[in-house]
């Protein structure tokens, strides 16, 4: 039943993604995909989750390794998609970025 | 304090809503950031309250924690505008090496898998480490680390077909018995045979297709999240892993359609290495013009609307900052500046976006192809700079041409047009450009920063 249940969110995500995404202008499309990269390193919860005190050996090790992959993956992709979003400004000549 | 099951899940709700909302605060420039925002607080939620349930080694946690944010920050804050393609496909790289590593890591806890967690495993290992070693030759053919060039071999298409059916196989009889040795081994033949893959599927595609593989490694990183999502049973994994997945998707469509290129001949035709070959026969005929800074000063100097149009080249000579004043002495003359954006210009969608928003640039003067092109006939002047193929009339008028059907900038159709490059040289493409021929063209040779500053220079000494 599990399965089921997630297969159905994963479905309506989907949908939910492309009609929200498909309104992002050509302008956003880089920080978009880098916003959406940090999004996907949303594999670190499933990682943090996985660091249990009663595992050990090798299964720490790959989950120690996800954490950290994953959390340069979430931090760096949304520093640099806030960066980059801080630059698009209207008409006002102020300090460049 | 330590968090059940069903508070934990009651969380990533929220989160999960964070994410959409943030994800819908990014169709205007003038909310995005906040969206951006809020979509990062719905990532802290989620990490919050993972790390309050019960029986988490912390030391781990923190170690692990404090390594990748040190490593992504001070990557995140010292790239270049003009490099963040290779940092998005890094990052990428690294959001499917964790899928994978995290699929991996709950198979060597738990070996006795069902079917369905099998299926979800292999997939998780299957497209996360595809989407790693994919990403990381995308990763070195923008960072020029490798050659930008399409690498093609005799048998290449056979050899991927063939890796690909072997990993199937492997995948197939994994899933009927995931318990080791055999399956311990068969997992590891499908994560190295998918390794492997990600590197032979990725080093034929050149430089200027870029856009599109980036989009959909996005993509696949998306996805691989999903299936991780389904190994460990969690919602907020399949979440946002769909809403990523689903994005890149979008992004690898409007890529393509943007070159009216399937995304089949994308992967495998090792565009602009075959091409070449053909193009030496009948190629535009004319005369080229050139023009010194002195003609090109007096042409924007009395013209009425000018539309910059830059591409890969601006970010190469990093003319963003000198395109942007020069733009601002034209305003200054009482000329109307635009700058018009191919989808597909630079080497990831929307790069020339981020590199004049960085040269302060106003997001209202950027203004896209379907925009322009109507209204090109009452363009004075076209500035191309580093930008080609884009261009090219030929997508336009010669159906035998490679580029043929392409939606293009119709630069042509303006009253002048002026060229900024440093040479003859075709794009990407490898075909010629009948612009360059064109009766009101006008090349302007030379380095496109150091050629915008001398017109600058012209400007301030007239107006001295």
């Amino acid at each position: 039943m599990t399965a089921v249940f997630l297969t159905f969110i994963f479905i309506l995500s989907i949908f939910l993604g492309f009609e929200v995404i498909s309104k992002v202008p050509s302008t956003l499309h880089t920080p978009l995909m880098s916003g959406s990269n940090a999004i996907s390193g949303i594999t670190l919860i499933g990682a943090l989750a996985s660091l249990q005190t009663s595992y050990h050996g090798l299964t720490v090790f790959l989950a120690f390794l996800a954490v950290v992959f994953a959390t340069i993956n979430v931090t760096g992709g949304y520093a640099a998609t806030d960066r980059m979003l801080a630059m698009f400004k209207k008409k006002d000549k102020g300090d460049a970025a | 304090m330590n968090l059940g099951q069903v508070e934990i899940n009651f969380a990533y709700v929220v989160s999960a809503a964070l994410f959409i909302f943030g994800l819908k605060m990014l169709s205007s420039p003038a909310t995005a950031r906040r969206g951006n925002l809020l979509s990062g607080v719905g990532m802290l939620l989620a990490i919050v309250v993972t790390l309050l349930a019960a029986g988490i080694a912390y030391h781990w946690v923190v170690l692990g924690i404090l390594v990748g944010s040190v490593a992504g920050l001070i990557g995140a804050y010292r790239v270049k505008m003009t490099a963040m393609p290779e940092m998005v496909a890094l990052f990428n790289g690294f959001g499917g090496l964790a899928s994978m590593l995290l699929a991996w890591s709950e198979y060597h806890q738990v070996q006795q898998l069902s079917t369905f967690i099998a299926l979800v495993t292999v997939l998780s290992v299957f497209i996360g480490s595809i989407t790693f070693t994919g990403s990381m030759v995308a990763w070195g053919k923008l960072s020029g680390k490798i050659s930008q060039k399409p690498v093609i071999f005799q048998g290449q298409h056979l050899i991927n077909a063939a890796a690909f059916a072997l990993a199937l196989l492997a995948a197939l009889f994994f899933i009927l018995s995931p318990a080791p040795p055999l399956g311990y081994l068969l997992f590891l033949a499908v994560l190295l045979v998918a390794l492997a893959i990600g590197i032979t599927s990725t080093i034929p595609i050149g430089g200027a297709d870029m856009p599109v593989v980036i989009s959909l490694l996005n993509s696949y990183s998306g996805l691989a999240a999903c299936a991780a999502g389904f190994v460990v049973s969690n919602n907020i994994l399949i979440v946002a892993g769909a809403l990523v997945g689903a994005s890149g998707i979008i992004l690898t469509r409007i890529m393509c359609k943007a070159m009216n290129r399937s995304l089949a001949n994308v992967l495998f035709s090792g565009f602009g290495k075959a091409i070449a070959k053909d193009a030496g026969g009948e190629g535009p005929k004319g005369e080229v013009r050139p023009a010194s800074a002195e003609d090109v000063f007096y042409i924007l100097e009395a013209a009425d609307s000018v539309a910059f149009v830059p591409g890969y080249g601006l970010a190469v000579a990093q003319a963003q900052h000198v395109v942007r004043e020069l733009g601002d002495i034209l305003e200054a003359n009482g000329t109307e500046v635009v700058y018009a954006i191919h989808p597909v210009a630079g080497r990831m969608p929307g790069h020339m976006n981020v590199l004049l928003a960085e040269a302060n640039v106003s997001y209202d003067q950027l203004v896209e192809m379907d925009d322009i092109n109507p209204r090109m006939d009452s363009v004075d002047v076209c500035v191309v700079i580093g930008a080609n193929d884009v261009v090219n009339p030929a997508a336009v008028h010669e159906q035998g041409s490679p580029i043929y059907g392409m939606p293009i900038i119709e630069t042509y159709r303006a009253k002048t047009v002026i060229v900024m490059k440093r040479s003859m040289n075709p794009g990407f493409a490898g075909i010629e450009n009948a612009l360059f021929y064109e009766e009101n063209t006008r090349m302007f040779f030379g380095d496109a920063k150091a050629s915008i500053q001398a017109l600058i220079a012209e400007f301030k000494s007239v107006n001295a």
